[in-house]
């Protein structure tokens, strides 16, 4: 059995506001969690649900009001866990006055590594990040979604054992998101153990072994992507095509899209519905099952959640 | 140390990428100014003149770098939020603050050296030669470097833990309440309160003395600076920047960033 990469106990993270700082406000509220090692791990929840909240505690970049968390069995406060660590921020921004490479090499000297084995490792990253051109250049003049290459090549430079990524496909086109997607699955194929956040559900359902789903900074469930939802079929979805005028009932239930014509029924009524179809004149395109995705399971969580917090401020709690 | 000497070599790196040094331009061009100036409006006085020139140059360029740029090393890096992958390698929070302080602490030393060999440079154009009591010149441009570290040190403490502004008007204004904690000591105690005098005779301890910082009439002068005049304003920039330092870190190292 895996032993468990991250290990995060009752972590609580409350802000104070207000003028006198006396009203509180609950970002994160008694989150348990796990990630084992070698596993992709997906933090998934809308924006302001907590995600970045909770890794920036794992980096003690915050202090968390209550609870604890331990990475790689060490407690985050130890220091020296951080040499097995890869962490991407969210937005990263480096100084803009060095250049990738100097960036890079910056970066790598806080992890003791000899000059020779830190300009191999920069010129390898730089590659791999597909940077090797714009080495030269000042960050002051990379787009957002080189700033995001340059994130994701200092998090991997020193080879750590876990890497986490906040928000990692965030401002990237689509070839980046890409290749992005392709260095998490080589580093799950290299042993190390990946969690990273995001609201963008297909990254989290085709990339990782399981997904955590955090709205209102309470985490609604963790499991591998197909348990979390009902993956019973839902129905019944038939796509077709109407040449000529009908008045059959089923007609009137349709979603039209161009030329063609959705249906969704349910499965026992599947056969009954393709017989009125042809006799109404219509083409079969396609019958398929309608299946419950992620984001469905999401988007109900969220919007239980909204309604919850609505129905607070209607009754003044 | 290592880690702190990398942050310490980067922060120099950062101040002349972005031309923090080009004011030794600014200083090279007003002491030909006056260099030429001064042979023409004072005749016999042309040392106490420059040398006096001189070292306030130096002395409020010193300032103007020391605040500004002493109050942004660590705000700067919140703000924009370079900090947070630094903070997720191996390097301890009081290690990047220490780092930040003498990388800047380092430029001023280069900044201020070059601006020494500049004043130095006049003087032989001026005299047409150098003494050895020109030696108190270079005695005054250290403990202006003293002064200046002292002020870096209080303007990352303040940055610390109120926004920049505050933090250079706080650091400036004690630096104008230190040029004269002397006349605090010397406030007539006998007409006060016992307990009004405790205070005030604990706050002239407490509050930086920058006034034992300034021996530009000695070097106006040529006169030399005592040794144990040295001495004493070396342990008491290097002790006191310890407190201020240690004060930073204790604030820094529980501080949640944004």
């Amino acid at each position: 059995m895996p032993g468990l990469a991250i290990e995060i106990e009752n972590l609580t993270k409350e802000y104070p506001f207000g003028f006198l700082h006396l009203k509180k406000k609950t970002s994160l509220e008694g989150l348990n969690m796990q990630v084992e090692t070698g596993e992709v791990f997906g933090f998934i929840g809308p924006n302001g649900a907590g995600k970045s909240t909770t890794i920036k505690l794992l980096m003690r970049l915050i202090f968390p009001t209550a609870g604890s968390a331990r990475i790689l069995g060490k407690p985050i406060s130890d220091v020296e866990m951080h040499r097995d660590i890869g962490y991407l921020p969210e937005q990263p921004y480096f100084y803009d006055y060095l250049t990738a490479a100097e960036v890079l090499d910056y970066f790598a000297r806080f992890h003791d590594l000899t000059a020779a084995d830190r300009k191999e490792r920069v010129e390898r990253m730089l590659k791999k990040v597909g940077l090797e051109t714009a080495r030269k250049i000042q960050l002051r003049k990379y787009s957002k979604g080189m700033l995001q290459r340059v994130g994701l090549a200092q998090a991997i430079l020193h080879d750590p054992k876990v890497v986490i990524l906040d928000e990692p496909m965030s401002g990237l086109d689509p070839v980046g998101r890409r290749e992005v997607r392709d260095i998490i699955l080589e580093l799950k194929k290299d042993g190390k153990t990946v969690m990273f956040s995001t609201h963008i559900l297909s990254d989290a359902e085709m990339l990782c072994d399981r997904v955590g789903v955090i709205v209102g900074g309470k985490l609604r469930g963790v499991g591998a992507p197909g348990t979390l939802v009902d993956m019973k079929t839902q129905g019944m979805e038939i796509l077709f095509e109407l040449t000529g005028a009908s008045n059959a009932p089923l007609l009137a239930k349709t979603t039209r899209t161009g030329d063609r014509y959705r249906l969704q029924v349910a499965e026992e009524e599947l056969y009954a519905a393709i017989e009125q179809l042809r006799a109404a004149g219509a083409r079969i395109l396609s019958v398929s099952q309608v299946k419950a995705t992620l984001e469905e399971f999401f988007m109900n969580l969220v919007a239980t959640d909204r309604a919850q917090a609505s129905a607070v401020e209607v009754s003044g709690k | 140390m290592r880690r702190v000497g990398v942050v310490a070599l980067n922060t120099f790196r950062e101040a002349v990428r972005d031309r923090v040094l080009y004011n030794l331009v600014f200083f090279a061009l007003l002491m030909m100014a006056a260099a030429i100036a001064v042979g023409q409006i004072s005749i016999g006085i042309e040392q106490t003149v420059i040398v006096s020139l001189g070292l306030s140059a130096i002395s409020v360029m010193g300032l103007l770098i020391s605040v500004f740029i002493g109050v942004a090393l660590v705000s700067k890096e919140m703000d924009k939020r370079t900090l947070y992958a630094l903070l997720a390698k191996p390097v301890r929070r009081w290690e990047f603050l220490l780092g930040k302080f003498a990388g800047l602490v380092l430029t001023l030393a280069v900044n201020t050296a070059a601006m020494a060999l500049g004043l130095l440079l006049v003087m032989i154009y001026v005299k047409h030669s150098l003494e050895g009591s020109d030696a108190a010149v270079l005695v005054a441009v250290y403990f202006i470097w003293l002064k200046l570290a002292l002020i870096v040190a209080l303007s990352l403490l303040f940055s610390c833990f109120t926004t920049p502004l505050l933090a250079i008007l706080f650091t400036v204004g004690l630096y104008i309440v230190g040029l004269y904690v002397q006349e605090l000591r010397n406030l007539p105690v006998e007409v006060m309160s016992p307990a009004m005098a405790a205070f005030t005779r604990w706050l002239s301890y407490l509050l930086p003395n920058f006034e034992n910082f300034n021996v530009m009439a000695l070097a106006a002068h040529g006169r030399a600076v005592p040794g144990a005049l040295i001495l004493q304003n070396t342990l008491y920039a290097v002790i006191y920047c310890a407190i201020v330092l240690t004060a930073a870190a204790a604030v820094f190292s529980r501080k949640n960033l944004k």
